[in-house]
């Protein structure tokens, strides 16, 4: 069996899982938004439920529209709220929120050969800790809530195999970049992605963490990566236990092997309006942009922050580009305080934002309008993403968003060097 | 149960920011969400259907996040039927969840916009009326058609757990 197997097969009371089988598993940690938990808590009410299966399995993580951005959206927080306090569940305040993907993770929630589900698509960024996590809908959190299980069909395999060593300025986002540029956004659609391999072997938790959480860019139920020393590492760093360690076995069975040497990858830059135009940075050195976004569940961790001031150290950002800087969690913010990452951040022109999902979706803190373009370390480049249906998003990694708000068009970093 | 309505055809890989955009989801309100659907892609949408129109689509549809407006807001706007070569898994799954149809078929691209559509779901036939040709699809694994048949997940969560 492949590792999400043993994973499914060990919460369903099975020997063996097959690809294809529908199963009811056991669920470990269920996570809502403030976007996708009020739509389950009128779910759970609607059904006549009236006591969730285990508070201490639940998180509600109100990030998207926070801090609320209208009256409608702090109604809905103010729902989640009432709800944590009626049913003794998690929930995270202002202050010590964080996006919800950054903060499950560093709060220690999250143990190798957990079944996590969160009715949000990026749930399948837990994969890099070994776990099985996947987005589902409102209605499915509802259903979990109550009961703690959640029904799956099994997912077959793709695995793939990155050789070779990552070159500078390369790193997670442009391997996965890369990677669904070459499969597409559905190459994976209702499959599990396993990424192995020597380059994999060697990238950090914060690195792995952003690989899986574009797994869904490429339409794949989960991402995952089998528990190594650097999960250990990073699992004895935060949490009270590490879990059960899976690894796929030799004669596991896979939909697809793919093979890719990360030695040839340049920094990627996925164009509008899919994640999976992504190109070598040069090709778009003449696209002039108006904002860049550094943060999101996909790169606003401590390592990002400090590949972007990495590059904006002694320079300031081009006049014309309003350059939002995120720290994914109120740990990153502090710990890039510590660092005087946030004093190159303020010195260099860049403004800095508390934890939100904002501008990533389009929803506040960093709109964009009528024909305006942003490069963004965030996950989707859509129509009207950030904002105006006729706005353009380009996706990249952090040294890239911070060299081309440094040069006002989309740059490589090495391009900095010269000025502009 | 049998369905008959006008088909709207669209692309491949629809996403859940051009069924129902963002900004639009400080809410739950399942009329006002309807009246954005599909908004970014096809200005005034719901003005322009009528109860009971199906869309139809090509590949991957309903990929993105994982937001349950999505398959609300179109069930909401009185779609009653989607129809496409492929779904996104997440979608797939809201919409059985909810009670929204949904048909997974190969042969979309025999049908166009305007074409008007009968779907029998008890036989698995669909005739399309204006070019005068009849299909079949494939039924749901029975885990699945238990869920649909009795009302959606909320709907099978009450009878098997809740009592």
């Amino acid at each position: 069996m492949t590792i999400t197997e043993k994973i499914l097969a060990a919460h369903s009371g099975s020997k063996e899982v097959f690809p294809g089988q529908f199963i009811e598993a056991n669920v470990d940690l269920i996570l809502a938004n403030d976007i996708t938990g009020p739509l389950a808590i009128e779910q759970f009410n609607k059904a006549g439920a009236n006591k969730v299966f285990d508070p201490g399995k639940i998180v509600l993580v109100p990030d998207h529209f926070t801090p609320c951005k209208d009256i409608k959206s702090a109604e809905m927080v103010r729902l989640l709220r009432n709800f944590s306090k009626r049913h003794g569940v998690r929930f995270y305040e202002i202050g010590k929120v964080g996006i919800e993907h950054a903060l499950l993770p560093e709060e220690g929630l999250i143990h190798a050969g957990d079944l996590v589900i969160g009715a949000d698509s990026h749930t399948c960024t837990y994969g890099a800790i070994g776990a099985f996590s996947t987005g589902v809908g409102s209605t499915d959190v509802a259903f979990a809530m109550i009961t703690g299980k959640i029904w799956l069909k099994v997912p077959s395999t793709i695995k793939f195999i990155y050789k070779g060593r990552c070159g500078r300025y390369v790193g997670g986002k442009d391997i996965i970049l890369y990677t669904i540029g070459k499969i597409g956004v559905d190459g994976a659609r209702y499959m599990a992605m396993e990424f192995t391999g020597e380059a994999i072997e060697d990238l950090s938790m914060d690195d792995r963490l952003t690989i899986c959480n574009m797994a869904i860019e490429a339409g794949g139920k989960n991402g995952i990566i089998a528990p190594d020393r650097i999960t250990e590492e990073f699992l004895v760093s935060v949490a009270s236990e590490k879990g059960i360690f899976y690894k796929s076995d030799k004669d596991a069975k896979y939909e697809n092997i793919i093979e890719i040497d990360v030695g040839t990858i340049e920094p990627q830059v996925s164009a509008p309006h899919l994640p999976s135009n992504a190109k070598d940075v040069r090709e778009f050195s003449n696209v002039r942009i108006d904002q860049v976004v550094i943060g999101s569940c996909t790169n606003g961790r401590i390592s990002d922050l400090r590949k972007a001031a990495m590059i904006a150290k002694g320079r300031t950002v081009h006049p014309e580009v309003r350059t939002i800087i995120i720290p994914a969690t109120q740990k990153v913010y502090q710990q890039a305080l510590k660092e005087g990452l946030i004093d190159v951040f303020v010195e260099s022109g860049c403004v800095i934002s508390p934890p939100t999902c904002g501008p990533c979706l389009g929803g506040h803190m960093g709109v964009l309008g009528k024909g305006e373009v942003a490069i963004a370390t965030t996950n989707r480049n859509f129509i009207g993403r950030m904002g105006h249906p006729e706005s353009m998003v380009y996706l990249s990694n952090p040294e890239v968003a911070m060299a081309s708000a440094i040069m006002g068009r989309i740059s490589h970093p090495d391009e900095v060097k010269h000025g502009y | 149960m049998v369905i008959k309505g006008k088909v709207w055809k669209f692309g491949d890989h629809i996403n859940t920011d051009d069924i129902i955009a963002a900004r639009y989801l400080n809410t739950t309100d399942i009329k006002e969400l309807a009246s954005h659907c599909m908004e970014t892609i096809f200005p005034d949408f719901s003005r322009k259907i009528e109860k009971g129109d199906i869309i139809v689509a090509g590949e991957n549809f309903g990929c993105g996040s994982s937001r349950e407006h999505a398959p609300l807001a179109i069930k909401g706007c009185g779609i009653s039927v989607v129809i496409a070569k492929s779904f996104a898994r997440i979608f797939f799954r809201n919409a059985i969840n909810i009670g929204l149809p949904i048909i997974e078929t190969p042969f979309t691209e025999q049908i166009s916009q305007g074409d008007i559509l009968e779907i029998d779901f008890d036989t698995g036939t669909m005739v399309n009326l204006t070019r005068g040709e009849t299909g079949t699809f494939m039924k749901y694994p029975d885990f699945l058609q238990q869920i649909i048949e009795s009302g959606g997940l909320m709907s099978w969560v009450k009878e098997k757990h809740i009592r």
